[in-house]
């Protein structure tokens, strides 16, 4: 059932069409993929004259909240899983976008965008993982 | 000026994540328990930015060089393979389980949750497993 309380779909969208700017802006620009999980991945393979635009893109990303602070209130964020759970999860997902070439960004944003039936693979398992995983930890182990 | 812009981008990239809503894990996690309160909004948010990505990718189909100069470095893989799949299902797992995939971690990082910081630890530390391995599997160092 769809909790119509928490359904925010016109900021989704604003969102998502400034997540889709700045993904352009990055391809035509720089002309790179704005994946975060391999430019952060690149860093730790580093090679001559491609570790300055990495580390400043993710310098832009972990910048972002104190710049949006400055005009609105951020918004807050409820992470319920507790530090175990956060290491665990935490590993599986550096692992998991590095073995499988990408993630929410690279595969569900950039290459759908492509219309790379290599990314629409690669969004439908970790969506289908995704779905899988809360619903066994939300509904079958409690 | 590669390094400028992509500070730009990244900072751009990180306020579409803050007003889409992807940076709060519990609405990461509403979006994915499909068996409960489901909350659909982050379909808006890849939905925006395919839409846009989409005529990016098209302009940049036609062009060589980014704007800033340099080729267009967009990914070649075609195929679709057991890496692809495992490490997506793995990242899948690891984001129903926390409610945090890369960029918005990083984000969260920024904001100064102590949460998101061990997140993104264990996660760079994933990375680097995966590092590990590829090099003594396969003895790769590209």
């Amino acid at each position: 059932m769809i909790d119509w309380t928490v359904f925010t779909p016109w900021s989704a969208l604003a969102g998502g069409i400034v997540i889709g700017t700045a993904a352009s802006l990055l391809l035509l620009v720089n002309g790179r993929i704005a994946g975060i999980s391999g430019i952060l991945g690149g860093l730790l393979r580093p090679m001559a004259g491609d570790v300055a635009w990495r580390a400043a893109f993710i310098g832009g990303l972990v910048f972002s909240p104190a710049l949006y602070a400055l005009v609105e209130r951020l918004p807050a964020a409820t992470i319920e899983a507790g530090y175990p759970l956060l290491v665990l999860a935490g590993l599986l997902v550096g692992a998991g976008t590095r073995y499988g070439s990408g993630c929410t960004s690279g595969h569900g944003v950039c290459g759908l965008s492509r219309l790379s039936p290599r990314a629409l693979v690669a969004t439908v398992a970790f969506m289908a993982a995704g779905f899988v995983t809360v619903f066994v930890v939300r509904h079958l182990l409690p | 000026m590669h390094s400028l812009s992509a500070f730009f981008i990244g900072v751009l990239f990180g306020i579409g994540l803050i007003v889409s809503g992807m940076t709060d894990p519990f609405k990461v996690i509403g979006f994915l328990d499909l068996a409960g309160a489901w909350d659909p909004s982050l379909a808006f948010v890849m939905g925006g930015a395919v839409v846009v990505g989409l005529f990016a990718f098209r302009l940049a189909s036609k062009r060589t060089a980014a704007f800033l100069g340099g080729a267009m470095q967009v990914p070649a893989a075609r195929h679709i393979d057991r890496r692809l799949v495992l490490g997506s299902l793995t990242f899948g797992a690891g984001w129903g389980l926390a409610g945090f995939c890369p960029g918005p971690a990083l984000v969260a990082l920024g904001a100064g949750y102590d949460k998101a910081v061990v997140f993104v630890l264990a996660m760079l530390a994933g990375m680097a497993l995966f590092e590990i391995a590829e090099r003594v599997l396969h003895g790769r160092s590209r």
